[in-house]
């Protein structure tokens, strides 16, 4: 029996460690899913915590500046240039701009709210959305194709 | 056309179903023609899908674009190899995909024991058309790889079709799905021999020697369709990483960590009938992963940025992994008197602890990706705050945990059996602990202890290269003096003799080679730069002048092409020419990198854009220590997989070790 209570301990050393680095893990890194009214009616929370913006790119507002790039984000993506729901974002971070990042785009902006309103982003994910996704008119019919 | 496909899938639907009634009731009622026709069923269902998948592939080849899957995946103007790709570049296509693939595997699983395992073999067969029927549900009555698009349907032509992601034009993508693919559905076979097994009472390893290829062979395809992802994802996307920790990366990683473990736990029920439920366990555990990585992929549940879009086959999903699961437990419980275990643990230090730690901490990883995986999902439910981590997080659980693999890998193998004494443990490691500490000091000197991980893990590469090697020259310069042959025919007569043992050790020595890279990581560098022709700037101890910039135009794309002289003091490297490129057809732009792989660094390239007032462009520079080293990693393990297929020449290595005697000697005749 004393060899398995060695093993246990050490089995219970092992797993001690690492629940303690993924839980202090989860503390450092954790990020709250926010949608633009969401992050507007946080009030100071939104200077402190990390969020991630969804949003999609307001046609023409990219604007390269040095190695920082700036650009709009809106919420509905019906209203295209008319959507009153938006954020300003500054992104500044080293990875770069994936190539799916353009006009439209569906995009999720991680950083934290400015004090300025203005977000800060370290990083940017893009979705091309329409390849993924058939468009709306293009339904098929599964069922009487089989008949 | 598209109706014959329909109605193939239609077909084997139907066989399918009656494939799992007929072998269960065969079984049951012992009829062997009942058995029989299951089996033959089986081979139906696999001509069917062929026939299905041919359609939908002349389909994709010819551009019938009245079908909605045709125009959603390819267009006119695509390389005809890149059509053929489109059989997996959609949701319903890669459904077809895997039906076929799991078809054909089942195929073979029952053409190769048609006399054998006749017990057996009914449940096998029924377990695998199960998982049949419910792929075959999806593509038969949800997703129809062979819909007709309504414009099509009064002959109104769509046009061209919306073709592929540019980004996805790469050869490793050509490969990459279907080599995951074959990985994962190859699983289900090794899956459905233990639950034929577990069904029957069969007494002994039956099911484990006769899935080991089986195994092995969809290890190294996961294996390679991970890496090839990693490969592509440095070529091709531009931010020179290979990893990120996205969910569906995670996805794939899950079974593959698990696959892992239970290779090496198989071991321990072959050679000492220990562990038999964790076997169990292990391999439906990694069959369940597999569909639920299928199922994470194309739910839409977690986002990520490359999940197929939302679509209505989440929910069945759900409810197979639900089933199966509860099947699988119930089964295991009841069985759990005929897994009992024939030895026990009698020290510490023993080759059957190591692999115990070996799981623990594999699984450990497994656990702590699937959270951080599931994360945002399981906040939601708890605190009604969608909230998720990324990379740090897994990076801070991961990387301890593989610096722990790393030094059992160093360890386990030779490490005695049943227990070890000092004297053993010092004479297998004195040299390599000594070589791992000489090579830690030496690096410490130049400044890699700043990088306290980076540092033990060069150490750990060294041990374990250095036990491998020791393994290598004691058995190889033994058959060189006996036989008089030099000391490399020695080493390969020598793998010859044991391969799986060897081929084991190269597997081991692939992946020192990918730590090695992975830990250069942790010294990259890099700098963005806006810049004009005749600029230059500098990275390290390299300097890039931009000699010139051109541009033009062809009929699939715009491009705008960037020359840059790198050098490294005086000399100079020649030049890169990293490319920016715009698609007409599916307006996006691409990045074509420059890279100059070299072994001991990569420089990499990436023009990133051009500024807003279009006259300076923005380029990237990064260097890559050791990157090379993980794709030279993936070699070494696929050739150490390979040999582990190749038969032993001398069979005595997998005899149960029931022998009592001095540890030391058992360890040098057996694995």
């Amino acid at each position: 029996m004393k060899t398995y209570a060695k093993f246990g301990a050490l089995v219970a050393v092992i797993v001690g460690v690492l629940a303690w680095l993924a839980l202090g893990g989860v503390s450092e890194n954790k990020t709250y899913y926010k949608t633009i009214t969401e992050v507007q009616q946080m009030g100071d929370q939104a200077h402190v915590k990390r969020l991630r913006v969804d949003g999609y790119v307001v046609p023409g507002s990219i604007v390269r500046n040095g190695a920082a790039v700036s650009f709009v984000m809106h919420q509905d993506p019906s209203k295209r240039g008319q959507d009153p729901i938006i954020l300003k974002v500054v992104y500044s971070g080293i990875d770069p701009l994936p190539d799916t990042f353009k006009d439209d785009a569906q995009t999720i902006a991680d950083g934290k709210l400015g004090t300025d309103g203005v977000f800060q982003a370290n990083k940017i994910q893009a979705k091309c959305a329409s390849k993924y996704e058939a468009k709306p008119q293009m339904k098929t019919d599964a069922t009487r194709a089989s008949m | 056309m598209e109706n014959i496909g329909a109605l193939s899938i239609l077909l084997a639907f139907c066989l399918a179903v009656y494939a799992v009634v007929g072998s269960v009731i065969g079984r049951l009622k012992r009829n062997p023609f009942l058995v029989v026709s299951s089996e033959r069923a089986v081979y139906s269902v696999w001509a069917l899908l062929t026939i299905a998948s041919a359609l939908l592939i002349y389909s994709l080849l010819t551009g019938d674009f009245r079908m909605g899957y045709v125009a959603a995946h390819t267009d006119q103007t695509m390389p005809a190899i890149y059509k053929f790709t489109a059989w997996w570049g959609g949701q319903e296509g890669s459904l077809l995909l895997w039906a076929w693939l799991l078809a054909t595997y089942s195929a073979i699983a029952v053409f190769t024991n048609r006399h054998k395992f006749r017990d057996m073999m009914p449940w096998v067969t029924a377990v695998l058309m199960a998982t049949e029927t419910f792929f075959l549900i999806l593509i038969a009555f949800v997703l129809s790889p062979f819909g007709i698009l309504e414009a099509g349907r009064g002959n109104i032509v769509e046009g061209m079709g919306r073709g592929l992601n540019p980004l996805l034009q790469y050869w490793t993508m050509v490969i990459h799905p279907p080599m995951l693919y074959l990985g994962y559905v190859g699983f289900t076979v090794p899956f459905a021999f233990a639950m034929g097994s577990l069904i029957t009472k069969q007494p002994g390893e039956a099911w484990i020697h006769t899935t080991r290829r089986w195994t092995i062979i969809t290890w190294l395809f996961q294996s390679t369709g991970i890496l090839l992802g990693q490969g592509w994802a440095y070529a091709v996307l531009g931010w020179g990483g290979y990893w990120a920790w996205d969910p569906v990366e995670n996805a794939s990683l899950l079974p593959w960590i698990t696959a892992t473990a239970f290779l090496h736990s198989v071991m321990m029920q072959e050679k000492k009938g220990m562990m038999k439920v964790w076997n169990m366990v292990l391999v439906s555990g990694t069959f369940f992963l597999c569909i639920f990585g299928t199922f994470l992929t194309r739910s839409g549940v977690v986002s990520s940025v490359h999940a197929f879009a939302q679509s209505p086959i989440g929910k069945y999903f759900v409810y197979f992994l639900a089933i199966g699961i509860a099947a699988t437990l119930a089964l295991i419980l009841d069985r759990v008197k005929y897994l009992k275990s024939e030895a026990r643990l009698e020290s510490v230090v023993s080759r059957e602890s190591s692999f115990m730690f070996n799981n623990l901490i594999l699984l450990a990883s497994c656990f702590a990706v699937l959270w951080g995986t599931l994360f945002p999902v399981i906040s939601e439910a708890v605190t009604g705050e969608k909230i998720s981590v990324d990379a740090p997080f897994f990076n801070r659980i991961n990387v301890p945990i593989g610096l722990g693999l790393l030094l059992l890998t160093g360890v386990g193998p030779l490490i005695a059996w049943r227990r070890s004494s000092v004297e053993s443990l010092r004479r297998a490691f004195f040299w390599p602990s000594t070589a791992a500490v000489a090579l830690m000091a030496v690096l410490a000197v130049f400044g890699v202890w700043a990088h306290p991980y980076a540092l033990m893990s060069f150490g750990l590469c060294m041990f374990v290269a250095a036990t491998i090697f020791a393994e290598f020259w004691k058995g190889a310069s033994a058959i060189s003096v006996k036989s008089q042959v030099g000391l490399i025919p020695a080493a390969i007569e020598l793998t010859h003799r044991n391969t799986r043992r060897y081929g084991g050790y190269l597997v081991h020595m692939g992946i020192v080679f990918m730590f090695i890279g992975y830990t250069g990581a942790a010294f990259n560098q890099d700098v963005t730069k806006e810049v004009v022709p005749g600029g230059t700037f500098q990275l390290g101890h390299y300097t890039f002048r931009v000699t010139n910039m051109e541009q033009g135009e062809n009929g699939n794309y715009t491009w705008q092409k960037l020359q840059i002289e790198a050098s490294s003091g005086a000399s100079s490297l020649g030049i890169m020419d990293p490319e920016r490129r715009f698609y007409k057809a599916s307006q996006q732009p691409t990045s074509e990198v420059s890279i100059r792989r070299r072994l001991n660094e990569d420089v990499y390239l990436n023009f990133a854009g051009v500024s807003s007032d279009n006259q300076r462009a923005v380029v990237q520079a990064y260097v890559f220590p050791l990157v090379t080293w993980i794709w030279i990693g993936y070699w070494v393990l696929a050739i150490g997989t390979l040999v582990c297929l190749v038969p032993s020449k001398v069979r005595l290595s997998y005899a149960r070790t029931q022998v009592l005697g001095m540890a030391q000697k058992h360890a040098k005749v057996t694995n």
